[in-house]
């Protein structure tokens, strides 16, 4: 009775699910299996996988195969006895040997793809230093004095609560790196911080950015298009928030990019030297700061108790402003407070430093102008 | 085996467990894991023993980690070079602080395997600097690489990070 | 079949005095049978603490966007839901397991260090109430993911990361306390004419896993020492500033780490090997070789470590090295898997609910150990590291492969243990019913982790979104099954019908062919006879 009962929801859960499975076989982007890449080493890579794959499927259709047909027939309940053999030394080379051979058989390929994987054999024709700061990564151009913050897109942080139809969900930026195809692109990754892992499994790149120490890795990408990933290393409270998205275009595109953002660098050291009114910096802070310091300083500058300290009512915050401006600019060393000075031009950090002292609870009631932070780097 | 014969293997591990420290420099130094440069007196250089068939990219990066007010940049960003030869790069330093500063660089090098063969005779980083305040330094780094160097390197990357050493 | 009465009967004015009274029995006790039954006891509270924590994730991942916590508090989460699994479930229940079958399986009157036995278990609660006090403190429980990479769980680590490394410490004081007296009991108390050679294949791999463990706990220790000495007294092991290295503390962490995934695994071969070969009614087949195979995967497990570190960017030589070792594990692996198959091959089977759990255990962790396969082959490895295939894969060897083995040998036991058979039919649906939810629950892991979702994320993106529904279905309906389980392990003790001696028609060994069910409270006073 129970079992029967028991049976008929079962019945219901499975068909439930079957048709959860065809309801998103509708969805295009459903993927059942590895990514295909973009790259001639992510193409091996995924050579490799399947090979590996198919290898481990025909290993289980013979063990499982056999374990089936041992429960079908060799049961007690058909009659089977039981035979007495329990050693033999032939069949235990056997099993030894053969798979011994597969899996020379997979580390073959595997070391030659391993080989290529770390190529440093040609030169690279650009050099892109990729850096882990929690949680954003900065790109520089280290032969074009070219460098940005790439962070989680507004976009994406305004629907957290329900993302519904939002396209490229915590995978947009506000600003992609750009490369060009066809190029040799060597990626040199550091961290500020604790370890992240700059992944893109489209161009099959996975590396570890570690304080201190520099990794390298290679990619040559084959066709255009937008390919995004994300931090694969745990780095605290918002590892799941900092995702990568690379623009991959010709050359030419990619040159006039590097014009545009050179430009735009000019523009912003400009306005860095004009004076700024009260009303102007504390609306341009209060942008800077929810994109980054509420994440640990909290929206309404609360922190998280026991480990980020808030912003309402800090000493630092209170205190006198070359000691805040010193804090912001230079972060503190032994504990996760980041030195804004690599990330941030003069004109935002003079504008969060007056939006902190002046809002979120405290009313210290001066200004800090960028020249004031142009002072302190 | 006696229980109390038993109670020497944890004890031993945990010893081996801060063995593993050394015994993992050691490591380093053989393999070139984690780019850890080497350092040579300068009278072991055989000024003969220069491979000018063999050039290779020496790029210099510079970075300042949390709490260090200061600016660190290459004079030169790269360089091209025999490997046998002894060069010279010099990088600046300059501090954005009323106070006295204290740092302390760390050095590390991509490819990994370059490592081993990126032997250096001065360098900043073989001691702690400090700064006085608003102080500029230009600091000069001596280094040749090893002329057994894997015909496969032609890119090294030499980068620099610059930790504080403030505490509090 | 069993003698024990007559022995009973020969020796009562010296030997009968059974357990104390009241709650002091289990506090004071030094009986190998109730330190067993606490250590079961332990493990099954923190597989339901460590399980109500893993609700709480497949809840918040549902469905896409943040619904239920904030990703602090999810990394606290997943964070203590490895640790309290990991150190809280399946190690003291194998320990729980050992001490109640070590002695009865080889003849012997009690563990070989009763009093340390009971220091050992009972250090245990308190390393697990400080663990679990931090959730409630200020700045939360530790939240680095239960690695504890440097220098997240150093430098950015809050203040209460200094309980959980007290806690550490106790833990490993306890696990090769408990290792010290399973060596001891079994080189030292075995019945005479009880061979090495003669040992039940679960003596044999508990007797490698301690030694595993007395090696390798004191490097853990070792690792959160420096970890201490790093947050508070200057030192700089793990930090670049001082001449250290982030990436030695993974080094260090893994040669601890892969042994200890090894120990959380060859008791449960020992378990299945003594399963198997009762409901085929046929000897094992290559016991021989199935030592063999223990100890060379337990030499090889101090050899791999580095493969858990193929993104760090270790050199090429390196890499090549630890794919080779750790693909090589794979031929022992296989040697037992094919044993077992062998086994069954011509016996003559029945299906009760421990032979269930362990055809499930064998099925099931083979392919745990395809996509372990996959993963040592380095090259590719660049693209699995660190997503949901890595979480599917450890849960497919953890949780259908070792706890699915400590659940047969609970059901295997359990008569023995209570004198009670368990209810047949409640045993099979918990079986059916775990199974086709642990499936629907991880197997999908595999196909997001290839689609690129990174794990221990709160969040995805939308692509993400239906197999990550399908697995926290599964995961609820897995979670309620250990639920229902609780209620079959009461329903057990409190009753059943009476268990015979042997309790299976296959079964052999000392427990089953010298003890009644249950076996007095001190068997064995006097050696049994060793064929």
């Amino acid at each position: 009775m129970i079992f029967n009962k028991l049976s008929r929801r079962f019945l219901v859960i499975v068909t439930g699910l079957a048709s959860m499975f065809s309801m998103s076989a509708a969805h295009a982007e459903y993927a059942l299996n590895m990514t295909e890449s973009v790259t001639p080493i992510g193409q091996q890579l995924y050579g490799l996988h399947m090979l590996v794959l198919w290898i481990c499927v025909v290993i289980g259709v013979v063990v499982f195969g056999a374990m089936a047909w041992s429960i079908i027939y060799h049961r007690k309940s058909k009659g089977a006895v039981a035979a007495n053999f329990h050693e033999s030394t032939t069949v235990e080379i056997v099993w030894t040997v053969v798979p011994l051979l597969i899996l020379i058989g997979i580390a073959i390929p595997a070391t030659g793809t391993l080989l290529d994987l770390e190529d440093a054999k040609t030169d690279a024709d650009i050099t892109l230093q990729v850096t882990g700061i929690q949680w954003k990564w900065k790109y520089t151009y280290v032969d074009e004095d070219v460098s940005f913050i790439s962070s989680l897109a507004q976009s994406s942080r305004d629907v957290v609560s329900d993302p519904t139809g939002n396209e490229n969900y915590l995978l947009e930026v506000d600003e992609p790196v750009v490369l060009p195809i066809n190029k040799k692109i060597r990626f040199l990754f550091h961290s500020s911080d604790v370890i992240h892992a700059w992944w893109v499994p489209e161009l099959a790149v996975k590396q570890d950015s570690v304080p201190g120490f520099i990794n390298d890795s290679w990619a040559t990408i084959e066709k255009p298009g937008i390919y995004r990933g994300q931090c694969a290393e745990l780095c605290g409270k918002d590892h799941g928030f900092m995702p990568i998205v690379v623009n991959a275009v010709t050359e030419a595109e990619y040159e006039q990019w590097l014009v545009s953002k050179k430009e735009e660098a000019a523009a912003a050291a400009a306005s860095a030297e004009q004076e700024w009114s009260m009303k102007d910096l504390l609306a341009r802070g209060e942008t800077v700061y929810q994109a980054n310091c509420s994440a640990c300083h909290g929206p309404t500058g609360a922190g998280i108790p026991g480990a980020f300290p808030a912003m309402t009512g800090s000493p630092v915050v209170l205190g006198d402003p070359a000691g805040h401006i010193d804090v912001v600019v230079n972060g503190k060393a032994g504990t996760a407070m980041a030195a804004f000075k690599g990330q941030l031009n003069d004109v935002d950090i003079a504008a969060v430093v007056t939006y902190e002292r002046n809002a979120l609870g405290n009313s210290v009631g001066d200004m800090v102008q960028p020249s004031a932070i142009k002072n302190a780097r | 085996m006696s229980p109390l014969k038993l109670a020497a293997i944890p004890l031993l591990m945990f010893g081996f467990g801060f063995a593993l420290v050394p015994l993992y420099d050691v490591f380093c130094d053989i393999t070139g894991l984690n780019g850890k440069t080497g350092r040579i007196e300068a009278a072991e250089i055989d000024a003969n023993k220069v491979d000018t068939s063999r050039t290779i990219e020496v790029r210099f990066l510079a970075n300042t980690n949390t709490g260090l007010p200061w600016d660190f940049q290459p004079v030169v960003k790269k360089m091209e070079i025999h490997p046998g030869q002894v060069y010279e790069a010099v990088f600046r330093v300059r501090s954005a602080s009323d106070r006295t500063t204290l740092g302390q660089a760390v050095p590390s090098v991509s490819p990994g395997l370059a490592a081993q063969h990126f032997n250096k005779t001065e360098c900043f980083c073989f001691t702690q600097q400090e700064l006085a305040g608003r102080e500029t330094r230009d600091m000069p780094l001596r280094f040749i690489v090893g002329t057994d160097i894997s015909e496969d390197i032609q890119q090294i990357t030499l980068s620099y990070t610059f930790f504080s050493l403030d505490k509090g | 079949m069993y003698t024990e009465t007559t022995h009973d009967a020969a020796h009562g004015e010296h030997h009968d005095h059974g357990p104390a009274k009241g709650l002091m029995r289990w506090v004071t006790t030094t009986n190998h049978k109730d330190i067993g039954t606490l250590y079961l006891w332990l493990a099954f509270i923190m597989l339901l603490y460590g399980g109500s924590m893993a609700m709480i994730i497949r809840l918040e991942l549902f469905q896409p966007g943040l619904q239920w916590v904030e990703p602090h508090f999810f990394n606290q989460m997943t964070t203590m839901h490895g640790l309290v699994m990991v150190f809280g479930a399946i190690m003291p229940a194998f320990v729980g397991l050992a001490n109640w079958l070590v002695p009865i399986m080889i003849g012997a009157p009690d563990m070989a260090l009763p009093r340390m036995n009971n220091w050992s278990f009972w250090i245990l609660p308190f390393a697990f109430t400080m663990l679990a006090s931090t959730t409630f403190m200020e700045g939360g429980a530790p939240a680095f993911g239960w690695t504890f990479y440097a220098p997240l769980s150093t430098t950015f680590a809050p203040d209460t990361t200094d309980f959980f490394i007290f806690a550490v410490h106790l833990m490993g004081i306890s696990s090769v306390m408990g290792a010290i007296n399973i060596i001891a009991t079994i080189l030292n108390m075995r019945a005479p004419g009880m061979t090495l050679m003669k040992m039940p294949l679960f003596v044999w791999t508990w007797l490698i896993t301690a030694y595993l463990l007395i090696a390798v706990m004191p490097v853990l220790a070792g690792a959160v020492t420096m970890m201490l000495t790093d947050r508070h007294f200057g030192t700089s092991f793990f930090d670049a500033a001082g001449g250290g290295d982030p990436v030695m503390f993974q080094h260090i962490f893994w040669f601890f780490g892969h042994p200890e995934v090894y120990i959380m695994i060859l008791p449960a071969f020992g378990i299945i090997s003594a399963i198997i070969p009762t409901f085929a009614r046929k000897p094992l087949f290559g016991y021989s070789s199935m030592v063999y195979a223990t100890a060379s995967i337990a030499i090889l497990s101090f050899m791999v470590w580095a493969h858990h570190m193929f993104t760090t960017g270790m050199p090429v030589a390196g890499e090549l090295y630890f794919m080779y070792a750790t693909i090589l594990i794979s031929v022992p692996t296989g040697v037992k898997v094919f044993n077992w198959v062998t086994t069954m091959w011509k016996g003559s089977m029945t299906f009760e609910t421990p032979m269930l759990w362990a055809l499930g255990f064998i099925v099931m962790f083979t392919i745990g150990g395809f996509s372990g396969l996959m993963l040592g082959v380095a090259p590719v490895d660049t693209q699995y590291h660190d997503t949901y295939f890595v979480v599917a894969h450890f849960h497919y060897v953890l949780v259908t492969g070792a706890l699915y083995s400590i659940i047969a040998a609970f059901y295997y036991w359990v008569p023995k243990w209570t004198g009670h058979m368990y209810d047949e039919k409640l045993g099979k649906i918990h079986f059916w019913w775990s199974t086709i939810a642990v499936n629907v629950l991880f197997f999908p892991q595999h196909f997001v982790g290839l689609a690129g979702m990174p794990r221990r994320i709160p969040d995805y993106s939308l692509q993400f979104a239906e197999f990550n529904m399908i697995s926290s279905i599964g995961g609820f309906a897995f979670g309620l099954a250990q639920v229902f389980f609780l209620y079959i392990v009461i329903k057990t003790i409190k009753g059943g019908e009476k268990a015979s001696a042997q309790v299976w028609e296959g079964a052999t060994g000392l427990e089953f062919e010298h003890l009644p069910s249950p076996p007095p409270y001190h068997s064995f006073t006097e050696a049994p006879p060793v064929k």
